[in-house]
């Protein structure tokens, strides 16, 4: 980081004022819990009794037979609570709020698995929890939807914009400069302004920890390639950091190509050319966005990827060449899902199913003396609507059916 | 002539000025137009003209709808620049930018203060833009003789409060509480005590907007403050009455 809160170009912190008294006691509080070893190791404990720390690295190997190239490795966060990576970010952040002394926390949430595991933090440490979530997303996402409501979250569905992510961050940040004084905002992605992509990024940086030193056990050397998929770019950057100064390891990061990158109904910022430097949402980066500025309609399968920004860090690691970035279609996503559930009985969630695609792509380069580790930052259960629709699956659909018509006569 | 001295010159007849807030392209041009006509022969002071953005952060549902809306009616930059330009040759009251940062980083600071100065523009509010992010943009606003206005917030403290004046050029925008545009405030004890501590920290004039609807809340604030700003509240009137409901809500407010 150079100027504060800067990654290269890319960052800094574009709030409204009403805010800024509450970031510098964020700033100062978060660079106390950095420096405090204590801190990391309460939050080490926290997952590993709570959630399910460390994460398995699972081999791939009926995948890495059929691909005949290198061994495949994958990141299992989908095995951590409430299904994906994203409860690494918040239960650090729940543990900064205790320190803060805030008692309510609130959300943005596009997949709907970020606003699940706060949820699931705000019912364990006691706190108020309000999830703001793109009114587009709550169709796509019931289930998860469901169980923030079970869990005492109250949902917001957000009609403003294009009713997803990013209209959902607008919303939090309302409500945010409107509650400030007892109100914490747990941003879910390593975007945002400072110093919110620096925590989630260190917050997150676990998972590449515990990889590193899986693969050293499994592997006996540092892997050839990882893959992750990239919305915000918080499981991304949770796996990559660790290996960012390992300059033999190639780090690929793969965004939503949507219908394809030429229809225009995409969400790559980073691997097409469509994107251009702009400061929104608190920071600067490269955004979708129009000749004035205007942010542009995203589109993806998977709910979490479908961002018009993406991390600072990740535009800084671009830039200088230190992370490649490419796309996979909806298509192609669904038939890496299809693949991976038949071959390894795993099923990743849609974001990560974008990561199993460019893996599947690379491996056959590769010889079996490279390892390569596909980050899956979640599960699909959770898609199980979306899934089931995209495949067309005629007894799911039969099923929906009956159920509706049991639904509508019980009424 | 440079903004603060134009609403110096302006307090000399009044005890207190009227600044109102249009969103450029909503719902079109033309009832802008007719807006701001009756705005001014009505007897307000200063009108910020909102260039629309599709994530305006700081606003409440009234004017984030009223953006949404001007953008999908189409509206472009250059024709708020084209506008702003027939205004200011119209009228003699000074006309301000509010918008968001990114239209300004995305046009070109340098070309956006070199045109917003050939249209007359005397002063810019970017809300999300603090001034330890605009270096360059304060020093551009100040080359072509635009006011940067900054934005004081109840949870600014005296010191930040400071620093920000020292940046700020024409007025001190007050944000009345907490929150978002178009949300009712209450002017009472703290409002008072808070536009207290803003005026001990800054000798620019200061204008309190956030929540200013009707002529109880422009007179609680007659000696307090220099400058009443109403924003969302004409928006919702036009909306429900048309433009000819403006002047005589204008008049009434003071």
């Amino acid at each position: 980081m150079d100027r504060k809160g800067f990654f290269g170009n890319w960052g800094g912190a574009y709030i409204p004022e009403v805010l800024y008294q509450t970031f510098q006691e964020l700033n100062a509080e978060f660079t106390r819990c950095k420096n405090d070893p204590l801190f990391w190791q309460e939050y080490v404990e926290l997952m590993s009794t709570y959630s399910c720390r460390p994460t398995p690295l699972t081999y791939a190997d009926n995948l890495s037979r059929h691909f005949g190239g290198a061994q495949i490795y994958i990141k299992r966060e989908d095995l951590n609570h409430t299904g994906a990576h994203k409860a690494n970010n918040v239960m650090g952040q729940g543990l900064l709020v205790k320190r803060m002394g805030k008692k309510r926390v609130i959300a943005e949430t596009g997949a709907g698995q970020h606003g699940l595991a706060t949820a699931t933090m705000a019912a364990k440490f006691g706190f108020a929890c309000t999830i703001y979530m793109g009114e587009e997303d709550v169709r796509r996402q019931r289930p998860n939807v469901f169980w923030m409501e079970k869990m005492g979250a109250t949902v917001v569905p957000v009609t403003n914009g294009s009713r997803t992510l990013k209209d959902a961050i607008n919303e939090a940040f309302r409500d945010w400069v409107t509650n400030v004084d007892d109100t914490h905002y747990v941003f879910g992605t390593v975007c945002g302004p400072h110093p919110f992509p620096e925590m989630v990024a260190w917050f997150q940086s676990i998972i590449g920890l515990e990889a590193a030193e899986q693969i050293m056990k499994y592997h006996g050397k540092m892997p050839a390639r990882i893959f992750a998929c990239v919305g915000g770019g918080s499981n991304a950057m949770g796996i990559f950091k660790r290996f960012i100064p390992e300059e033999s390891v190639e780090l690929v990061g793969v965004e939503a190509g949507g219908h394809g990158i030429a229809t225009g109904l995409h969400a790559t910022r980073l691997s097409g050319t469509d994107a251009s430097p702009g400061v929104a949402q608190g920071y600067k980066t490269m955004f979708l966005q129009d000749e004035d500025g205007q942010m542009k309609e995203t589109h993806s399968v998977a709910a979490g990827l479908d961002y018009v920004g993406v991390s600072p860090i990740l535009s800084d690691l671009w830039e200088k060449g230190r992370v490649r970035f490419e796309s996979a279609t909806d298509s192609e996503v669904m038939a890496a899902l299809d693949l991976t559930m038949k071959k390894e009985g795993i099923i990743p969630a849609l974001e990560s199913s974008h990561a199993f695609v460019q893996a599947f792509k690379e491996a056959p380069q590769l010889t079996p003396a490279d390892a390569i580790i596909i980050n899956m930052s979640g599960r699909g259960d959770k898609d199980i609507f979306t899934i089931a629709h995209a495949f067309n699956d005629p007894s799911w659909k039969d099923f929906i059916i009956k159920r509706g018509l049991e639904y509508s006569q019980n009424k | 002539m440079q903004l603060e001295q134009q609403l110096r010159d302006s307090l000399e007849k009044k005890e207190i000025l009227l600044m109102t807030h249009i969103v450029l392209g909503y719902p079109s041009f033309e009832v802008n137009r007719e807006v701001i006509r009756q705005m001014v022969e009505n007897g307000v002071d200063c009108i910020e003209m909102q260039i629309p953005f599709s994530e305006p952060m700081a606003d409440g549902p009234v004017i984030v709808k009223a953006n949404q809306e001007a953008l999908e009616n189409g509206t472009k930059v250059t024709d708020c620049l084209a506008f702003a330009a027939e205004m200011t040759a119209r009228y003699d009251i000074p006309f301000l930018f509010m918008t968001y940062y990114n239209i300004v980083f995305k046009y070109g600071e340098k070309s956006f203060f070199e045109k917003a100065r050939e249209c007359g523009i005397k002063g810019v509010i970017v809300p999300d833009l603090p001034p330890a992010e605009g270096e360059s943009f304060l020093r551009l606003a100040a080359e072509n003789e635009i006011a940067s206005i900054l934005i004081f917030a109840p949870t600014s403290t005296g010191e930040r409060m400071q620093e920000l004046a020292s940046h700020g050029k024409g007025f001190i925008y007050c944000v009345a509480r907490r929150g978002v545009t178009g949300v009712k405030s209450v002017i009472g004890q703290d409002v008072a005590e808070y536009l207290q501590r803003c005026r001990k920290a800054t000798s620019l004039p200061l204008a309190v907007g956030f929540g200013i609807q009707d002529r109880d809340d422009v007179k609680a604030l007659v000696g307090k403050a220099d400058m009443a700003v109403i924003g969302s509240q004409t928006i919702r009137l036009v909306d429900e009455k048309g433009a000819e409901a403006v002047g005589p809500f204008i008049a009434g407010l003071r």
